[in-house]
């Protein structure tokens, strides 16, 4: 029952947008935010719409299954469409008991919709084309300067690493536990809020034993193997840039540049 | 006194997710009586696990029928919580489960979400602890600071402290010494003699299960390709080495004798009878 929760939702594939490098990824997916809240005219959004368009056809995910991650924000659209929609003063167009529509409402419950659709596709565009490994790896390096001001970089992405390799196991674990208990006769899903509570932790705590023994066994493995922090430590298959990621750092400038043109002049 | 398996098949997808519906188990029948004691055998990932979580309604058949003394455990008027009772379920390593101070109290869970009294519910904990093997002076003891093999008896105990009538273990012996899997063994087959509880046993050791059960469901990527008693099935040595089983020791050993010239019958399963078969021999005196 809990097989069903996705964490870096790799699409595996092989598009040029998935060997693009991480570090030129995540920043064009920052650059590509900050374009969504610069833009304030049609002109603007209809670019960026597009330009979302060409790299998702370019990365080659189904379409459908991009549409799968917005089900999770469905609620919050909604929400936040009705709220520019019906609380927008101006032009009065349709009004009904204590509701009116206005015409900048419209205009801005349209906008809200179509930043926030193509901010959730576009961060989840990365993590379908990046595996949660190169993803770390690439804010690792891509924060590496943040060493310079003894920030533990190497070890942070280390630890996102390891709890992302951790989430499905952990998963597994528990929905073994859960039969293991449900066998002996626990109730989980009956009862009021504190009863429920209270009946977590037959669950929990095998959970969290089971999390200390692995987390306990992980780091004598380690240690076992000398690991010992980032310092000077060497990769295997160290990132490096191609000529594809300057490219699209080239068109990610021109993209952001057109952006700020067409909000500040049009 | 039975649970009848019919038609069961069963799939981890959802109907209509992406992979399709890869079925683990695929048109299961089969009769667990009482009163004998039944083995499932299968190599790795054919499906024994799954099969034996549908017993206590851990898992919902996709297609097919469970019938516990004859009434549907899917039928609306069954309940659920009296199956759980009535149907002990040890998993694979079951040590997972234990997670109160002392194994006494460990122990005690299983019969307090029965509803039962306090007394009653002690004594079955003490019974169940006594019958596994641990004494009074064991009762206080963290289920943290026991070895692998007594957190195993502790586990098995908090099952059997339910009082089930059929009591299923998946592979209760695995990585247990020779020692606790001849007590683990010598407690099941008392508490079928004495106490006439149903036992349905996962195993992956042919010795064991020769010498255990009276009946033995073998599966093959989800399918019984075997339904039957272990003389007979052990006389089928070919098509389980196929599937990646094999005969008991035993059983091994007797095939090797009759290629010299031995003169032994079919169903040696055990070194129990081959001991006897062999003395028999050589009684006879013909080699
Ligand atoms: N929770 C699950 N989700 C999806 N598939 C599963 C799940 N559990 C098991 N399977 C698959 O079902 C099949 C049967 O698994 P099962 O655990 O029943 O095998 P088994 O006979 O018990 O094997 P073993 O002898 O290794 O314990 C395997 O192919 C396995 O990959
Ligand atoms: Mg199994």
């Amino acid at each position: 029952m809990f097989r069903d929760i996705t964490l870096g939702q790799y699409y595996p594939g092989q598009s040029i947008i998935h060997r693009l490098d991480p570090r030129t990824k995540l920043l064009w997916t920052l650059v590509y935010i900050v374009s969504l809240f610069v833009a304030d005219n049609k002109y603007a959004y209809g670019a960026s719409v597009l330009a979302l368009a060409a790299v998702i056809i370019l990365s080659s995910v189904p379409f459908t299954h991009m549409l799968k991650g917005l089900k999770a924000v469905l609620v919050i659209l909604i929400i936040s469409v009705l709220f520019n929609l019906f609380l927008t003063d101006g032009r009065v167009l349709v009004s009904f008991w204590i509701f009116k529509i206005t015409l900048e409402g419209i205009r801005r419950a349209v906008f809200m919709a179509v930043r926030l659709v193509c901010l959730i596709l576009g961060a989840s565009l990365m993590t379908y084309t990046t595996t949660p490994n190169q993803l770390t790896d690439g804010i690792e390096r891509g924060l590496g300067f943040l060493k310079l001001i003894r920030v533990p970089v190497h070890e942070i992405a280390m630890m996102m690493s390891i709890a992302l390799r951790f989430i499905p196991i952990l998963t597994e674990e528990l929905d073994k536990i859960i039969k293991a208990q449900t066998a002996r006769g626990a109730d989980l899903e009956s009862g009021n809020f504190i009863k429920r509570a209270k009946a977590m932790t037959p669950i929990l705590i095998p959970l969290f034993v089971s999390a200390f023994r692995r987390a306990g066994d992980l780091a004598q493995a380690m240690e076992a193997r000398c690991y010992h922090g980032g310092r000077g430590r060497t990769r295997m298959n160290p990132l490096s840039m191609a000529g594809r990621d300057y490219a699209a750092i080239i068109i990610m400038f021109a993209y952001l540049g057109g952006i700020i043109v067409l909000s500040v002049l049009l | 006194m039975s649970i009848e398996i019919k038609n069961l098949s069963y799939t981890y997808n959802n109907p209509g997710s992406e992979n399709g519906s890869r079925f683990v188990l695929k048109n299961i029948s089969a009769t667990i009586k009482k009163d004998e004691i039944t083995a499932i055998i299968g190599p790795t990932g054919s499906g024994k696990s799954t099969l034996v979580q549908h017993l206590n309604l851990l898992l919902h058949a996709s297609e097919g029928d469970i019938l516990y003394d004859g009434r549907s455990i899917y039928g609306d008027d069954f309940d659920r919580k009296t199956l759980r009772a009535s149907v002990g379920l040890v998993f694979q390593y079951p040590e997972y489960q234990l997670f109160e101070n002392d194994i006494f109290t460990d122990v005690c869970f299983g019969p307090k979400n029965l509803g039962l009294e306090k007394d009653e519910v002690e004594s079955r904990a003490k019974k169940a602890l006594l019958a596994v093997g641990f004494s009074d002076s064991d009762f206080s003891r963290s289920p943290f600071e026991l070895s692998g093999g007594q957190r195993r008896r502790a586990a098995i105990a908090g099952v059997l402290a339910m009082q089930p009538e059929y009591l299923v273990l998946d592979e209760p012996a695995a990585g247990l010494d020779p020692k606790g899997r001849r007590e683990l063994f010598q407690m099941l087959r008392r508490l079928h003699d004495e106490n006439g509880v149903g036992i349905v046993l996962v195993s992956h050791s042919m010795d064991d299960v020769a010498d255990f059960a009276g009946k033995i469901l073998v599966l093959n990527d989800g399918r019984v390709i075997f339904d039957d008693t272990p003389e007979r099935i052990f006389s089928h040595g070919e098509e389980l080495r196929t599937v990646g089983l094999d005969v008991p020791q035993a059983a091994r050993l007797a095939e090797i004798l009759r290629e010299y010239g031995f003169d032994l019958p079919q169903g040696l399963i055990t070194m129990d009878r081959l001991r006897t078969a062999i003395t028999d021999c050589f009684n006879r005196g013909d080699k």
